[in-house]
């Protein structure tokens, strides 16, 4: 992969946008590659502790047919890919009990933002990929998300954020959030220096994993000796975890009602409980 | 503005968040669920030294409309831009979940979102964007059982996170003023250039994701006027419609093979749009 | 943002909780309700640093036009000039004490 694409997002300075596709090799070296009509969306199928599973990742691709998604955004190419990729799996184990599991390497820096991109509908190439990854849920597919590098915004809720179990790597270069810090301190109005004075009693606008795992998002945070150039024991830690995962899932457990357990999520079991109160109004 | 104190009568758009819920339902079965006298707010607005609103910006009824039972997500998009945090995501989530489970139990209940929203709440960034997946599992559970149509009508519009969420809604209906688009024209500015994105350029930014183009473009269901009236009605008729047989969702991904062969040298017009979104998935 | 809290005797007894406006820029959003005590309460979170003074303009103001009924009243206001606010606070004063008007908006 080449070394020069750097992350559209200018605050960081490490070059991340290959994780996402190392790690892809990395786990289904020994796999069928599917291709697809997207080579920025990535498949293969195989196994994993003896459960028949589909790897997807959305990756890097220089000569992307849509100029603003070369860098490893979800754009329209890759909504609608991810889409029909996980579409596929939900149909032809229709009839099956035993549904194929559906692990999503997760490296994704953002949404495409271009012209081409809004007037052809993104919202609805994006809600294509959450609409198929929340199905396969629902209809029984584990599914599970490892956050590898970026998670961002639009891009992580298209690719990731519908999964059963999150499971992240612990490295500063992974990161979940809702923007950009250098674009989210233009909106608030705040100098970058703010926002991290701010994050550290605001555990929401954190960039750290560690602030966003106190919310509950996160189900397993794996400590690997390089998460850029993983090494035989981060392979084998990350298949662990995988396996581990696969067997927790029950064939039920097909809700993501578990992250509300979070320590900061207090508000939101609140709402939910006065919801549930006052709801038949008796 | 929305919620001003002299305001058009039979206009949808320039009504408050809850009073938009009061003239879309049937008269007197309005009941709101955690109203603002509970003052549920935001508990991270309020260590940010920034004023809170009793509702945090989303207001959640039930009530019954043409007879029958709907629950309704308003967004008061005065309050923060219509912004997503913990507590006003959660009642929209929490509202849906627990429509799912009133179908579960063979007691049909259908939903209508009023979206006003800029998507996430920046200052409670993580906790919007979690909520908002929230609220996208649930839509996708709820629309298996009843229409969930979503109302966007403006003038704030619908952005991020929650366009996301409109899109996997059984049926969208949508205003001039309206506008339906992943990412807000100046963060598109910001990001891509002028010359991609003129978000000042207010005609240029209507003719690619107003209510009109978007209807034109098949993206949405149906474009009405502004009326308390034509929004009732609206509403009524895609009630009716039921389940559809297709969503949208996967309708759209026929369009992969036409998106593969546009030229993407040069710029897209709104009229190579339409036909492209109209004619491209092969379901004229 | 700043906390404010003025304190007046109440004129009135009868109100009916009441919420009228928005926290939208210009704008405030005005809560009433009942309170047993002798007192009408105040209670003010605003977006403009250093008003205290000008609050407690307005408040005088009003008060010799709308007698202060007993009551919680919150405020809270979003940069709203003194016009609007004026015009916020006698709007739920109105509901809060007219029979069987809207609730809140």
């Amino acid at each position: 992969m080449n070394n020069s694409i750097h992350s559209i997002n200018a605050s960081s300075t490490t070059d991340i946008t290959c994780r996402g596709l190392t790690w892809f090799e990395l786990l289904t070296k020994q796999l069928d590659k599917h291709s697809t009509q997207v080579p920025s969306v990535q498949v293969a199928d195989g196994e994993l502790a003896g459960r028949a599973c589909r790897f997807i990742a959305v990756v890097p691709d220089l000569n992307n047919h849509f100029p603003r998604a070369k860098n490893g955004e979800v754009g329209l190419l890759e909504g609608i890919a991810l889409a029909r990729e996980v579409q596929a799996v939900i149909k032809a184990d229709e009839q099956q009990s035993d549904k194929r599991a559906l692990i999503l390497v997760v490296d994704v820096p953002s949404q495409a933002y271009g012209r081409r991109e809004e007037t052809l509908g993104i919202h609805q190439a994006l809600a294509a990929a959450v609409s198929a990854y929340a199905n396969a849920r629902q209809s029984g597919h584990p599914v599970i998300a490892l956050l590898v590098g970026k998670a961002m915004s639009g891009a992580y809720l298209a690719h990731g954020y519908q999964a059963n179990r999150i499971i992240a790597l612990s490295d500063e270069g992974v990161m979940v959030h809702a923007m950009g810090k250098a674009a989210a301190a233009r909106v608030t109005q705040r100098t970058e220096a703010e926002l991290d004075q701010l994050a550290k009693e605001i555990p929401p606008m954190a960039y750290d994993l560690k602030s966003y795992a106190s919310l509950g998002l996160i189900d397993n945070l794996l400590s690997v000796e390089s998460a850029c150039h993983p090494t035989e024991n981060d392979k084998q830690l990350v298949e662990q975890a995988l396996t581990a995962s696969l067997l927790d899932i029950q064939p039920n457990d097909i809700g993501i009602a578990r992250r509300l357990n979070g320590e900061n999520r207090e508000a939101s079991r609140h709402v939910r409980d006065l919801l549930k109160a006052q709801w038949s109004g008796d | 503005m929305s919620n001003s104190p002299v305001v058009k009568d039979n206009s949808f758009v320039e009504q408050s968040a809850r009073q938009r819920i009061k003239r879309l339902l049937d008269k007197d079965t309005m009941r709101e669920l955690i109203s603002p006298f509970e003052r549920v707010t935001s508990p991270w607005l309020a260590k940010q030294g920034i004023v809170s609103q009793f509702d945090d910006g989303v207001v959640i009824a039930r009530g019954k409309i043409d007879g029958e039972e709907t629950v309704v997500a308003a967004i008061e998009g005065s309050f923060q831009g219509g912004s997503l945090g913990e507590v006003s995501g959660a009642k929209i989530a929490g509202a849906l979940e627990l429509a799912v489970e009133e179908n579960a139990k063979g007691n049909p209940m259908s939903a209508v979102l009023i979206l006003e929203t800029g998507g996430v709440r920046l200052q409670e960034a993580n906790l919007g964007l979690a909520a908002i997946a929230e609220i996208q599992s649930a839509i996708i559970s709820l629309r298996k059982y009843r229409p969930v149509i979503a109302l966007v009508t403006g003038p704030v519009g619908c952005f991020g996170g929650m366009s996301i969420s409109a899109a996997l809604c059984s049926y969208i209906i949508m205003t001039r003023e309206g506008r339906l688009g992943l990412n807000g024209p100046l963060v598109i500015e910001q990001e891509a250039g002028i010359v991609e994105y003129n978000a000042s350029d207010r005609p240029f930014i209507w003719s690619l994701i107003g209510g009109k183009q978007r209807f034109e473009s098949g993206l949405v269901d149906s474009y009405i006027n502004d009326s308390q009236k034509s929004v009732r009605e609206a509403v009524v008729d895609h009630l009716n419609r039921g389940v559809p047989s297709v969503h949208r969702t996967e309708k759209y991904c026929d369009l992969l093979e036409a998106f593969l062969h546009l030229d993407t040298q040069d710029q897209i017009t709104p009229e190579n749009a339409q036909q492209l979104l109209m004619e491209g998935g092969g379901h004229e | 943002m700043e906390t404010l809290h003025f304190q007046r005797r109440a004129q009135e007894n009868h109100v009916q909780p009441t919420l009228v406006g928005c926290v939208g820029s210009g704008d405030l959003e005005v809560m009433i309700e009942p309170s047993d005590s002798e007192f009408s309460d105040i209670y003010i979170q605003t977006s403009t640093a250093g008003s205290e003074v000008r609050w407690q303009q307005i408040i005088d103001q009003i008060t010799p036009v709308i007698p202060l009924p007993a009551m919680r009243m919150d405020i809270h206001d979003f940069a709203a000039t003194p016009g609007v606010i004026r015009l916020r606070i006698e709007q739920a004063l109105e509901q809060a004490t007219s029979v069987g008007g809207d609730k809140h908006e």
